[in-house]
C-alpha cells in the first residue's frame, strides 16, 4: 500500500514541482503511471524510494516512510531509473554485491530473464549497449523479487523484439503480492499490461482507477489525450 | 498477437483459443497452458486471460480441474462450431443479406454462384 499525503516538491526552492499532492496506490498489481513530459513521473518515482524527500506532506509504504530508509522497506524496494551507468565487473559479481540486501533474491529468475532477454550469463556490465545494459538491470530488477518494483520508462531505447520480451518478463515476474509501478509516455508499449491506471498532471492525478474493458478494447493513447485535454472530466 | 479495437481483449484472446482448438493446437480433453503461461505467451495482463478462460468455461469450451489447471472440454469442437454458426446467422448473414438488397442481388444468382464454385474446387471436407 503506497499513500501520498499533501506533498510538496520541488527541485528549486521557489518553484513547486508538486503541491497539496496526493495520491493513492491500495492494491498489488501493475500500475501504469502516465504524464506529459514534465510532470513529475521520475520525481514521484525517486520520493517513494526514498531517494528524494517531500519538502511537506507524508509518503507512507506499507506503513513506513521511504525517506527514512529502514532496511525493512529498502529490501522491499527497487527501482529501474531511465538512465543509470554500471560498474565494469562481471555480472556475477554484481549479483554477490546486490544479493544479500534482498532476501528473496532468486539467482534462477535471474537466468529465466536473460534468457527470455537471449543474454548470456557470463557478462561484463561495462561492455554493455545501452539497450543490454537496461535487459540486464531488468533482470536484476525482477530477481530481487521485491513487494514494490518502480521502473522509470523502461521501454526507451529497446527494440521491438526486445520491448515484447519485456513485456514477457514482467508478466512471468508478476505474483499477487507484488506491485509494479512502470511511468512511461510510449502508452502502447505497455497498456496491454496493466491492471492501473494513474495519468497525472501538474499537482493533480486526473485519473487513478482499474483498467477493466468492457464492449471494446481500451485505447490508452485516447484515454490520456481526453483525460489531459479534460474532455473525460 | 494483433489486437482489433472493436472488441474486448479478453474476448479476442478467448476467440485466438477456440482457433486454436479448431486447428487441433489444443485437442479435446488435452491440457491447456496455465493462465500465466498464456498472458506471458500473447504479452497481456494476467487477469485479462483469466476473463478469457472464464469466458471459455462459461461457455463449455474449457474447463478447470481443480489444482491441476485447465483442459479443453469433450466436445469443445462441437461447441466452438456451434457459437460459430450462431455468430455466422446473428452477424455474417444479416451483413451479407444488406449488401445483397443495396446491389440488387438476388437469392438465385448467390445459389448459382456458389454451385459454380463447389463445382470448381474440391470441397474440404
Amino acid at each position: 500500500m503506497i499513500s501520498i499525503q499533501d506533498i510538496r516538491f520541488g527541485y528549486d526552492k521557489h518553484q513547486a514541482l508538486l503541491d497539496e499532492f496526493s495520491l493513492e496506490f491500495a492494491q498489488s498489481g501493475i500500475y501504469g503511471l502516465l504524464g506529459k513530459n514534465g510532470t513529475g513521473k521520475s520525481t514521484l518515482l525517486y520520493l517513494l524510494m526514498g531517494l528524494l524527500r517531500p519538502q511537506k506532506g507524508s509518503i507512507e509504504v506499507d506503513g513506513l516512510s521511504p525517506q527514512n530508509r529502514q532496511p525493512e522497506l529498502m529490501q522491499e524496494m527497487f527501482l529501474v531509473p531511465e538512465e543509470y551507468d554500471l560498474p565494469h565487473i562481471s555480472l556475477s559479481k554484481y549479483v554477490r554485491a546486490v544479493k544479500p540486501f534482498y532476501p528473496r533474491f532468486s539467482e534462477e529468475i535471474l537466468c529465466k530473464c536473460l534468457d527470455n532477454f537471449e543474454m548470456p550469463t557470463d557478462l561484463n556490465l561495462g561492455e554493455l549497449s545501452m539497450g543490454q545494459k537496461k535487459k540486464v538491470y531488468m533482470s536484476i530488477a525482477l530477481a530481487s523479487n521485491t513487494r514494490y518494483l518502480f521502473m522509470d520508462e523502461p521501454t526507451n531505447g529497446l527494440d521491438i523484439l526486445s520491448k515484447s520480451q519485456f513485456r514477457k518478463a514482467v508478466i512471468d515476474g508478476m505474483t499477487d503480492e507484488r506491485t509494479v509501478v512502470v511511468s512511461t509516455h510510449q502508452v502502447h508499449d505497455v497498456e496491454r499490461l496493466l491492471d492501473h491506471i494513474c495519468i497525472i498532471e501538474r499537482n493533480k492525478v486526473l485519473l487513478n482507477e482499474p483498467l477493466v474493458e468492457e464492449e471494446k478494447a481500451i485505447d490508452l493513447e485516447e484515454l490520456f489525450i481526453q483525460t489531459v485535454d479534460g474532455r473525460r472530466i | 498477437m494483433q489486437f482489433k479495437d472493436n472488441k474486448p481483449i479478453f474476448v479476442q484472446i478467448a476467440e485466438h483459443i477456440c482457433k486454436e482448438i479448431l486447428s487441433g493446437k489444443y485437442s479435446e480433453g488435452g491440457r491447456l497452458p496455465s493462465v500465466r503461461e498464456y498472458a506471458s505467451e500473447v504479452e497481456v495482463n494476467v487477469n485479462t486471460v483469466n476473463r478469457s478462460y472464464d469466458w471459455l468455461s462459461q461457455r463449455n469450451i474449457i474447463e478447470s480441474k481443480r489444482g491441476m489447471g485447465y483442459y479443453v472440454s469433450l466436445g469443445a469442437v462441437e461447441n466452438i462450431r456451434q457459437s460459430l454458426r450462431e455468430t455466422f446467422f446473428q452477424e455474417t448473414l444479416p451483413e451479407l443479406i444488406m449488401q445483397m438488397k443495396r446491389l440488387g442481388i438476388t437469392v438465385g444468382e448467390v445459389e448459382q454462384a456458389i454451385e459454380r464454385s463447389q463445382n470448381a474446387s474440391t470441397p474440404e471436407r
